[in-house]
């Protein structure tokens, strides 16, 4: 699902005001300054190159191509959030990171990767657009809020653009999925039966339609979680530049 | 006496405390001996609904008691027709399910005469989430070993026999340290005591280990495992001794605190590594 609640996942604290943070140490904030602009170019190059790639075919079908490296790379490398909550120097919940950073790279190699067929789908131009430009938001935002320098304009893109590109996002998910159901009921992809010496079984054609289930409990929360970190976030314009 | 202006507030829901940020008073506190003056402040907090420890053990025990046995004489709906009530034709299965019956029947009766607890209750939504983690994998892992195409394990019969040798033993094991556990503490109360050794050889691993009843039960389900070479068990047990970790962690560090005298060779649940 597009990541686009995480970092400020701790909904329990943010209720206590502008608190005493220990923070991350000088060597951890110039490597997570550093991480965050890498992240932010890696998915600008993935922007220009679907522009680029769009004006050179004149039409939105089979970009994902175009793209294809740059997205797993960097989509992938999301995967160090994990290890920057659970160390300690980003404060959010590893769980919750960890779950959203799963569902990108799940999506990314499990799905798309793996089912030649879906790969010219247009709805994965539609997840890698929102993907995209959120991505760029939430990276150059952890940039300036580490350098302590945070324009408001960013602040404001992080917390408004998620209205439409979180559906957006979704939706371009859930048909991919749903288009990948019948080549993996066909070829049996990653599927196992029985019997075998393990006495397991994991049916992925049943698995993916599970996934697409756990959307409808799970999207909503994220979704008005982040609207009510809108509300408390921009309506204090007045208060602090930094915010987590 | 909170309880009678506001009913809804039973006193097992009630956490009072002299200080809002503060831990909670205890039963067992005497207002005179409590740090206050001629008047004294309490702050109240709701931990919500609650439920007693021993409602929640049995209803989640009794679970994937019942469960296991309606996979076991292939109840209806769940395999194919063909194989409605019929009987698996290896004998490991029919072993399988005396342990797994017997580890449950082991604990409902535990939980009614050997436990003393020192909670009363716990809050409501854990029999929930609690049933599910048991109920669900006690019906996966039912649902593997009862198949009419389940595998027996390769190493066939001395495969067997050794988890079975290891499930029992641990069995004992883990039986011998409740008991170990339920003497320290006189009935009714909730005194909190070191476990020692006692003259039952089961208990003598207490040198190394803080919580051996967890021990125990991660080797019960490693023979189970062993036995019925069936990965859905070997992921049970699996996610078991990562909470089982967890709490033992947690219970070794209580008792680092509160005991000055506690032994340092001690590990919380495996003798030297955890």
């Amino acid at each position: 699902m597009s990541a686009a609640a995480q970092g400020t996942s701790k909904a329990a604290h943010s209720d206590v005001g502008p608190k005493k943070k220990k923070g991350p140490g000088a060597l951890a904030t110039a490597y997570l300054v550093i991480y965050n602009v890498v992240m932010t170019a890696g998915w600008l190059v993935i922007a220009v190159g679907l522009v680029r790639a769009y004006l050179a075919r004149g039409s939105y079908h089979g970009l994902y191509y175009s793209i294809e490296k740059p997205l797993k790379f960097f989509q992938t490398g999301a995967l160090l959030e994990i290890l920057h909550c659970a160390v300690g120097i980003v404060p959010s919940s590893v769980v919750l990171t960890g779950f959203q950073v799963m569902s990108r790279v799940f999506l990314t190699w499990a799905v798309t990767h793996s089912i030649r067929e879906v790969q010219s789908e247009d709805s994965v131009l539609l997840f890698v657009t929102a993907w995209t430009v959120t991505e760029i938001i939430r990276y150059s935002f952890y940039t300036f809020s580490l350098l302590n320098h945070l324009p408001y304009l960013i602040k404001w893109a992080r917390y408004t653009f998620f209205i439409v590109l979180y559906p957006m996002g979704v939706s371009g998910e859930l048909l991919t999925i749903y288009a990948a159901l019948p080549y993996v009921q066909k070829t049996g992809l990653y599927s196992v039966t029985l019997p075998n010496k393990y006495n397991f079984s994991f049916d992925y054609y049943s698995f993916l339609i599970l996934v697409m289930i756990s959307y409808i409990p799970l999207f909503p929360q994220l979704y008005f979680h982040m609207i009510r970190q809108r509300k408390k976030v921009l309506g204090h314009t007045e208060d602090y530049s930094k915010v987590e | 006496m909170f309880h009678k202006s506001h009913p809804q507030w039973y006193p097992a829901r009630q956490s009072i405390r002299l200080d809002p940020k503060g831990k909670s008073l205890k039963d067992e506190d005497v207002l005179q001996h409590l740090p206050v003056g001629t008047t004294a402040t309490f702050y109240f907090r709701d931990l919500g609904a609650q439920i007693s420890w021993v409602t929640v053990f049995l209803t989640e025990y009794t679970g994937p008691l019942v469960i296991y046995l309606l996979f076991y004489f292939r109840v209806p709906f769940i395999y194919a027709p063909k194989y409605d009530f019929t009987t698996s034709k290896h004998w490991v299965v029919h072993l399988a399910c005396m342990c797994h019956s017997f580890h449950y029947v082991k604990r409902l009766l535990e939980t009614l005469f050997v436990h003393r607890f020192s909670h009363g209750t716990m809050p409501l939504r854990n029999i929930f989430k609690n049933c599910t983690y048991y109920w669900g994998f006690a019906a996966w892992m039912a649902y593997y070993i009862n198949h009419p195409l389940y595998t027996p394990p390769t190493y066939g019969e001395q495969q067997i026999r050794l988890a079975l040798i290891i499930f029992l033993f641990c069995q004992i094991g883990n039986f011998s340290i409740h008991i170990a556990l339920r003497n320290l503490r006189p009935p009714g109360s909730k005194t909190r005591k070191i476990p020692y050794p006692t003259k039952n050889p089961f208990t003598w691993i207490f040198l190394l280990v803080s919580c051996p009843n967890y021990t125990y039960e991660l080797g019960s389900w490693l023979g189970f495992t062993l036995m019925t070479q069936c990965l859905p068990v070997a992921f049970f047990t699996l996610v078991g001794f990562i909470q089982m970790t967890v709490w033992a962690k947690g219970k070794h560090r209580s008792y680092l605190k509160e005991f000055r005298d506690y032994p340092p060779l001690r590990s919380p649940i495996l003798p030297f590594v955890l």
